[in-house]
């Protein structure tokens, strides 16, 4: 009887090691379905798509950084500062394609200071990201003076509006961003050094690698991601506000945290960020649908960070 | 009647039966030594006595008295200290706030009473003769005074046996001997000890009964004078050893590395030696004399203040970890669990880190070739892991350690530095460490080997250069230095001293 207990958990354990996630936000999904028939719409379930892209586009960067072993406390700001100043770009005669240069210009020099910060200066990634939080905050306001850029070309407009063969074009930037993401991490040195620095940076640097240059990298990935979902914001709402991306950062990374990437490092992959982002819009989704009062809505989200992470560090015993 | 009478300890975990049917007893007042490979089971079974683990079968006797130990509590009420090998104080706590951690004295408003704390621990801490007052940080003494208030606080719990687990791995020769006095007048106040160590040499020093397990089982139960070290290791690994520390002629060809007044303020001053290919050079001395901090600045993962590297005669200059590992130099470093591997990650990953550039076309990595090599080298190294997608943290060290040279063989380097290449494994796994080591010497590479044992260094290397504070004090050819020679130069010890 006990015999066939260990043998049942032993063949489950895997299935929801690998799977877990899939399987809740599955779960997640059907409960929508059941309580708002509306929410299975092809209609309902593309626009919470892309409306998780955001997010998701960002959760891919931050997870190269916490699977490091740090943390980015600044892409909503870096999303907002390097949105304004294409918008800025544009607005001064710059084309399109000047304007999506200097939004990842302005993302991969935060990313690279961020990095050099961390590395050559020794600071906290906490401390340093929460300091670029803050200046890319102001840099956005000074450069803006507080008022927002609007008004853009049809062109620009598609990267946020437009859709082929009937797909957003957010959706498809977005699991570009996810596979992208996913064959740096499994097929190449930057992504493999990523996991072993977030396991033991100490090895690594003994292993003749030079660690400081990898991790400099993710944080540039980081930016850089930050600057892509600046264009699709910018676009979709044909204007670059000042205060866009404010507290976005939380937002990213509960959805990597949520899909299972451990904030010690080392361990979790993009597929998770990706089912974390997807996981966090359709709760908003569906509450939205249902009517809850935002003031509540809130107060779910908090409680299901704290679920979902709490069901991952179950599995993992 | 034996104060702790273990009778057929069974114990299973998933996969492997850890225990199978082991009796152990521990008579009052005596020094037990418990001995084995990893894997034999000692760690096990000591959790079983201490309450960590629950035994699948057996019986557990304290005094006579049938005991079912319910979790760690039960088994500290019981009377009985584990002292780990990994210390458990609270760094940033006083040494008082430690021993009486959960139980201290309070006053009648609540708040702790520190006056009372402070002369309970004088009172206790008096009769070992050390110079530590209650309200120092831990963090501020060295490991040999945390052993002391660790000891301390068990007795303070009225253990009546002691379980140490490699108490003396942390400790210098000096502190080693205050140890022994130490369990000398704990098992005259009729303390019984259980002590486990990998430093065979000791047993004959502290302990006054020893037991061997091997895979699981009881092998042998003898008091010491029965006991020699040839007995015991054939005990442990079962099987005769030919010979504890193999001989391999190589020829020594060009010098490979010459090193040549390296100097680094604080560390290690005027230091040259040089190693020629097929030679294995060791270095002697004391924990903290500097050998560690020369081999990492030769390996470019600490920065010198001046002198100068060659290697095969020509002069490169090392700033970084990989300067070093593209000149052809590999270090195995002292810590391998915190420097030498990523735990988390798996046996392929981890063989794999220092070599993925060489395995790299246009950006992406070349699995399928990777995997040919490293399946090659783990064989040939005799990695005993059930798969290359193990993770390393549950290999034993000895296996931890061959993950760490595999690296090393797939990654070929011309200078190897070994840092405490053996410390912390088995007798078998230690013999084939240095047989691979003499296999890269006869492949032509040019071996630092430093050692803080003293029957390995004058054993395996051909030459011996002796450290001390920094410098180097002598060096000597292995065939003709004796023990006494190489302590005198490594320990410090004056010519004159009577």
């Amino acid at each position: 009887m006990s015999e066939e207990a260990t043998t049942m958990k032993e063949k489950l354990t895997p299935i929801l090691k690998n799977y877990g996630m899939i399987i809740a936000f599955v779960l997640v999904c059907l409960v929508m379905w059941a309580l708002t028939p509306h929410f299975l719409t092809p209609t309902n379930l593309l626009n919470v798509v892309r409306q998780s892209s955001i997010i998701g586009v960002m959760a891919v960067g931050v997870t190269f950084v916490i699977l490091s072993g740090g943390i980015d406390l600044s892409v909503g700001s870096v999303m907002a500062v390097s949105g304004m100043i294409a918008a800025g770009t544009m607005q001064n005669g710059g084309g399109i394609f000047l304007g999506i240069v200097v939004a990842l210009g302005v993302g991969i020099a935060a990313g690279l200071v961020n990095g050099f910060l961390v590395t050559k200066g020794g600071i906290t990634p906490f401390v340093v990201t929460l300091g670029m939080m803050s200046i890319a905050r102001g840099a956005t306001l000074i450069y803006s003076k507080g008022y927002p850029i609007s008004g853009f070309s049809e062109t620009f407009r598609f990267i946020g509006g437009g859709d082929i063969l009937g797909i957003p074009f957010p959706i498809i930037i977005f699991f570009l961003v996810v596979l992208a993401g996913w064959a740096v991490l499994t097929q190449t040195r930057l992504g493999r050094y990523t996991y072993a620095i977030g396991g033991n940076e100490e090895t690594v640097k003994l292993s003749g690698i030079n660690s400081d240059f990898f991790k400099t990298m993710v944080y540039v990935i980081s930016g850089a991601t930050a600057a892509i979902s600046a264009l699709i914001l910018t676009s979709r709402l044909n204007s670059a506000g000042p205060t866009a991306g404010l507290t976005y950062e939380l937002t990213v990374i509960a959805a990597v945290v949520i899909g299972g990437t451990s904030l010690s490092g080392g361990r979790g992959s993009v597929w998770g960020s990706l089912i974390g982002a997807l996981l966090i819009a359709v709760i908003n989704n569906g509450m939205n649908l249902m009517g809850i009062s935002p003031y509540f809505q809130e107060l779910v989200r908090g409680v299901i960070i704290i679920l979902a992470v709490y069901v991952d560090r179950l599995r993992e015993q | 009647m034996p104060i702790l009478s273990m009778e057929g300890i069974s114990k299973s975990f998933p996969g492997v039966r850890a225990l199978d049917a082991v009796d152990f007893d521990l008579e009052r007042g005596d020094v037990h030594a418990l001995v084995g490979e990893n894997g034999a089971g000692k760690s096990t079974l000591m959790k079983i006595l201490s309450g960590v683990y629950r035994a699948d079968s057996g019986v557990l006797r304290l005094d006579d008295q049938v005991v079912e130990p319910t979790g760690p509590r039960s088994m500290i009420d019981a009377g009985i200290g584990v002292i780990y090998q990994e210390l458990n104080l609270v760094p940033h706590l006083s040494l008082a706030e430690n021993v009486f951690l959960g139980r201290e004295p309070l006053l009648r408003t609540g708040a702790i009473n520190w006056k009372k704390m402070g002369t309970d621990f004088n009172e206790l801490i008096e009769p070992f003769d050390v110079p530590l007052k209650p309200f120092t940080q831990v963090s501020s003494i060295g490991p040999a005074y945390q052993q002391v208030v660790e000891i301390v606080k068990a007795l303070s719990l009225n253990a009546k046996i002691l379980v140490m687990d490699e108490p003396t791995a942390a400790l210098t020769g000096h502190e080693v001997d205050r140890l022994f006095e130490l369990i000398q007048r704990l098992q005259g106040d009729g303390v019984s000890l259980v002590y486990i160590s990998h430093r065979l040499e000791e047993i004959w020093r502290v302990a006054n009964r020893v037991t061997v397990l091997r895979d699981g089982q009881h092998i042998s139960s003898r008091p010491l004078e029965d006991v020699t070290i040839d007995s015991l290791i054939k005990d442990m690994v079962g099987r005769d050893l030919e010979e504890q520390y193999p001989k391999a002629e190589v020829e020594h060809g060009e010098e490979a590395l010459r090193v040549e007044h390296l100097t680094k303020a604080g560390i290690c001053e005027d230091v040259s030696f040089s190693v020629k290919r097929g030679e294995i050079v060791g270095f002697s001395g004391l924990v903290g004399a500097g050998r560690t901090e020369i081999a990492q600045l030769i390996f470019g993962y600490r920065k010198k203040d001046s002198g100068t590297i060659f290697l095969d005669g020509k002069e490169v200059s090392i700033d970084h970890t990989w300067d070093a590992v593209n000149n052809g130099i590999a270090l195995i470093p002292e810590e391998r669990r915190e420097q030498g591997l990523v735990l988390g990650q798996s046996v392929f990953d981890n063989v794999a880190l220092p070599v993925l550039n060489s395995f790299s076309r246009l950006g992406r990595i070349t699995f399928s070739k990777l995997r040919t090599v490293i399946e090659e080298i783990v064989r040939l190294i005799g990695v005993r892991t059930p798969s290359l997608q193990q993770q390393v943290k549950n290999l034993s060290g000895g296996n931890q350690q061959k993950v760490v040279l595999s690296k090393w063989f797939v990654r070929r380097a011309n200078i190897y530095i070994f840092d405490e290449p053996t410390r912390g494994i088995d007798v078998g796994a230690k013999v084939e460490i240095y047989k691979l080591m003499q296999k890269l010497a006869q492949d032509g590479a040019a071996i630092i080997m430093i050692s803080s044992e003293l029957p390995e260094i004058m054993n395996i290397p051909d030459r011996i250069i002796a450290v001390r504070g920094g410098r180097i004090t002598g060096e000597f050819d292995r065939k003709e230095a004796t023990e006494e020679q190489v302590m005198r130069a490594a320990f410090g010890i004056a010519e004159d001293a009577s």
